[in-house]
């Protein structure tokens, strides 16, 4: 055999390149043509900077917990507790702060603790007792389902102190002096981030090219970098020309570059993938594989309490009834976003997108004045044809 | 008169792997035909063959039964002839009755109702010719391997068994029950019902057999006729190992240094049957430099051996002393022996070996994150250097390194699996069958790489079921049987031969149901 330096000649064909990726874009493309539809449909009422703030800070707490959840999906697990869990700290929360008159960041810090340690709780029995983890959370579900009553004594709790309510309905303090109708300090930071994101990927793919990596076609990069750019670009507008950034967009997108990294880039994210694609063979190769599936889950509780906290804002009130089927939400989002139900499968940006599609769904239909019964069917069939789709593509 | 069945030419293969070369099979009505050759020598392929579970046009050569040519589609076309076969690992349903397992698919039944005294009626009957003593009531799960075998018997004559195929089924029996069974295959070649016995224990096959084929490398080398000739297990066994050896190993020149792991009173309990222990208080050692095989039969507790010494990623109650470089170690958990420089590298490659859906480079790296990250993060290039330089070290033939590993063959899937142990700088390696299952050619590179890491000095167990391999690659040879090593043989002095009797020499005295309770669980968790 000749020897081979690790560049190795391969002419790069650039119609197999788009079909090995259309997997990976075509979550987005489908967003995109169904953000389209409902903008045909509703005559432009969807991209309106209005209700596209609302979609943002309607969706948001299934985004938080949608990346808790692909990292407990990607592990082989499934959470039916999310939802309860996110009513049981929002419960918590309102009682604390409106019964008690504790201050908001202590609540808040106490709430994603009390998460963490439901996680945990959770975690152990799947984790070390080896307990299958839909029965665990199922259990879960019940249990905060019902402490949630309990804590709440039956009745709604509100309205939260001021400072609290500006996590869900808050925006970005203005910095500069308003002109005409747009929020410039939002738009600067939306321009900023279009060009770093451009720039990061450039970068990236000149350090991959030097060291001889096979890279995407230059043509495609150039074009996926202007759509990106454009997207981004288009959407800081609309919000910039409604109320600028909302709080929580700010940190849902922290998170998710956060929950991105990890997933991509580091030691814990390779393993979380090695124990769900095979749990005996990443054992046997020296992974920590119960330790990594007890930190999904506790992690799992934090964001579940994060989106309670966020959802109980937004609502100015804890009902015994928040946080109800958020679970189905979350998962089916996963799912639509190309996790695997066997696990070792499924990507931050998937999830993220899946949430989305489910999003603008939701509130496409909506304006269409659909009723939530047919909106429920539309949805179930969404997430069927979804995951057949991906099974289909993957036998291939 | 003519043959009951006759297979003429049979061959298979698999991914490229010659499993039968022409391979041929008379059975005659009334007859036992033993079949008997090594671990993956072709025996239980050709029996699917046979049956059925290969189907016809996935194999070459053809198959005659009552001088008819058959072509099966699955196994329901050779039962109807009368052709039932018994699996090792029986296929009883563990909750059930006896009556409702033999009368599982084709219960007699009036308009879909199944007709329960007709059922029980004519389990009794079925019990009472195998000589089973039980009432047809009684669960599968109360009863011993033995009696579930019997089970199994009378299922198949349930369906007018014409040809009875048994897959080592004194494998799990102690010496009465399998007496027993025999006696019973007796009786059936008085009625006219042929049988095709596989079995590892010849003292069995040499009592009962009217006929012996032998079967090596997917290849038929001996046909035995126990009515003109005297065949004793000696006789068999000289047909079973007699094959030529040279060109197929690479030459070393072997520096056998310090010792570099030495194990003393290991002792390992089964992690279910707590009670029951698998490895009894054993001695090992290895050299700076050497090649040591470990040879037995499958059960005969080598892979649970290396297995609990690796982090004891087997076992209950493991107990012992490790030594590393002539310092104890700690061996507790899988990290804490890949730290110390253990590998281990598993017999079971898809299940326990590779990440089958991730590509090469992040399955060669999986257990060295370390060394290509920084602070937890890991660097792409680093990474994709090392992967590529094991890629090119190890001839491993994919398009890059990107590629899914369960898209690779399966010598190339077993370059990746010792890629990820080379990566991790290990003193000792533990090569549990390196070589099962891959073709010739990339044998003879995984014998190189034994070679090398012999050479760096490391130490190299091989632990395999193929003889040739381990008198070919090895400087010591251990056998291991029923949990203890009951034979150790320098190069020199090892023949085939010498190993084969020292294995069966302590099958025939082990024959006590050292795996009864094995069996019986894996009956329960169906």
């Amino acid at each position: 055999m000749t020897d081979k330096t690790v560049s190795l000649p391969e002419t790069p064909k650039h119609s197999g390149f788009i079909k090995n990726n259309l997997r990976n874009y075509g979550m987005l493309l489908s967003l995109a043509a169904i953000m389209l539809f409902f903008e045909i449909v509703t005559d432009g009422t969807l991209l309106q900077p209005l209700n596209l703030t609302n979609l943002v800070l309607q969706n948001s707490y299934i985004v938080i917990m949608a990346l808790g959840m692909l990292l407990v999906i990607v592990t082989g697990h499934i959470d039916l507790s999310v939802g309860s869990v996110a009513g049981f700290i929002g419960a918590v929360a309102a009682v604390l702060m409106v019964r008690y008159h504790v201050g908001y960041p202590i609540a808040f810090i106490a709430c994603l603790l009390v998460g963490a340690a439901i996680g945990a709780a959770q975690g152990y029995w799947i984790a070390y007792f080896k307990i299958p983890s839909f029965i665990v959370t199922l259990a879960g579900m019940l249990v905060f389902k019902g402490l949630a009553l309990a804590v709440l004594q039956g009745q709604s709790v509100g309205p939260f102190p001021s400072t609290f309510q500006k996590l869900s309905s808050g925006f970005i303090p203005e910095l500069f002096p308003s002109a005409g109708t747009l929020y410039p300090t939002s738009l600067l930071i939306g321009i900023v981030l279009a060009f770093a994101l451009v720039l990061a990927s450039a970068k990236s793919r000149a350090r991959e090219q030097s060291h001889g990596i096979e890279v995407e076609p230059y043509a495609f990069f150039i074009a996926k970098s202007i759509a990106l750019a454009g997207a981004v670009l288009y959407f800081t507008y609309l919000i910039a020309s409604h109320r600028g950034l909302p709080n929580v967009l700010v940190i849902m997108t922290v998170l998710i570059v956060l929950y991105g990294f990890v997933t991509r880039r580091t030691v814990i994210g390779r393993q979380i993938y090695a124990v769900g694609g095979n749990a005996k063979a990443a054992k046997l190769s020296g992974v920590k594989t119960e330790r990594l599936t007890f930190f999904t889950f506790v992690n799992m509780g934090v964001l579940a309490a994060l989106a309670g906290l966020v959802f109980a804002a937004r609502l100015n009130t804890a009902t015994p009834k928040a946080g109800l089927g958020f679970e189905l939400d979350v998962i089916a989002a996963c799912f639509i976003g190309g996790a695997s139900a066997y696990g070792g499968v499924g990507r931050v940006g998937g999830a993220v997108v899946g949430a989305m599609i489910m999003g603008v769904m939701n509130n496409g239909m909506s304006i269409l004045g659909i009723g939530i019964d047919y909106q429920q069917v539309i949805k179930g069939l969404v997430l069927l044809g979804a995951v057949c789709i991906d099974v289909y593509n993957q036998r291939r | 008169m003519t043959a009951m069945l006759e297979m003429r030419g049979v061959s298979k293969s698999f991914a490229g792997v010659q499993a039968l070369r022409d391979v041929s099979l008379t059975v005659e009505a009334g007859q036992i035909h033993a079949l008997v050759g090594e671990n993956g020598a072709g025996k239980s392929t050709l029996m699917k063959v046979l049956s059925g579970v290969y189907p016809a046009g996935s194999y070459e050569g053809s198959i005659l039964f009552d001088g008819e040519e058959r072509r099966f589609r699955d196994i329901n076309d050779s039962e109807a002839l009368g052709i039932i076969i018994i699996h090792q690992e029986l296929a009883l349903i563990p909750l059930m009755s006896i009556a409702e397992n033999i009368f599982l698919s084709r219960a007699p039944s009036r308009f879909g109702v199944v007709d329960r005294n007709a059922v029980y009626r004519r389990t009794a009957e079925l019990l009472t010719q195998v000589g089973l003593r039980e009432s047809p009531d009684t669960l599968v799960t109360d009863l011993g391997v033995g009696k579930q075998q019997l089970v199994e018997i009378a299922k198949a004559l349930s369906k007018k068994v014409r040809l009875l195929i048994l897959d080592e089924p004194t494998a799990s029996l102690n010496e009465a029950d399998s007496a027993a069974l025999l006696d019973r295959l007796l009786t059936f070649r008085e009625q006219g019902i042929a049988s095709i016995l596989i079995s590892h224990k010849l003292n069995e096959v040499a009592r009962v057999a009217d006929r012996i084929t032998v079967l090596r490398d997917g290849r038929t080398v001996d046909s035995l006729d126990c009515g003109t000739e005297r065949v004793d297990e000696d006789r068999i066994i000289r047909s079973m190992v007699n094959r030529d050896l040279a060109h197929r190993f690479p030459e070393r020149k072997a520096e056998i240094g310090d010792p570099v792991m030495t194990v003393e009173n290991w002792s390992v309990y089964h992690p279910l049957h707590t009670g029951r222990q698998v490895i009894k208080n054993v001695d090992f050692k290895i050299r700076r430099g050497e090649v040591v095989g470990i040879a037995g039969l499958m059960g005969a507790g080598r892979t649970e051996f290396a297995m609990s010494l690796f982090g004891r990623a087997w076992g209950y109650n493991v107990s012992g002393k490790i030594s590393l470089d002539g310092q104890e170690a700690d061996l507790s958990s899988v990290p804490a022996a890949i730290h110390a420089g253990l590998a281990y590298v598993t017999e079971d490659r898809k299940q326990l070996g590779l990440i089958l859906a991730e590509d090469v480079r992040k399955n060669v790296t999986l257990a060295s994150l370390r060394q290509v990250s920084d602070r937890g993060v890991i660097d792409d290039v680093v990474e994709l250097k090392a992967a590529s330089d094991y890629r090119k070290r190890m001839r491993i033939r994919c398009s890059d390194v990107y590629q899914e590993t369960g898209q690779l063959s399966g010598g190339n899937q077993q370059k990746v699996v010792l890629s990820k142990w080379l990566m991790t700088d290990p003193k000792v390696l533990l090569l549990d069958e390196p070589t099962r299952g891959i073709d010739v050619g990339a044998k003879y590179e995984i014998y190189c790489v034994i070679n090398e890491l012999a050479e760096a000095g490391k130490g190299v167990v091989v632990i395999s079921s193929e003889m040739p391999e381990l008198l070919g690659i090895c400087d010591r040879i251990c056998v291991m049987n029923d949990g203890a090593f009951v034979g150790e043989f320098a190069k020199d002095d090892a023949t085939q031969e010498k190993i084969m009797r020292a294995i069966m020499r302590n099958v025939r005295m082990s024959g006590r149901g050292a795996h009864d309770d094995a069996v019986r669980v894996r009956g329960g968790a169906q």
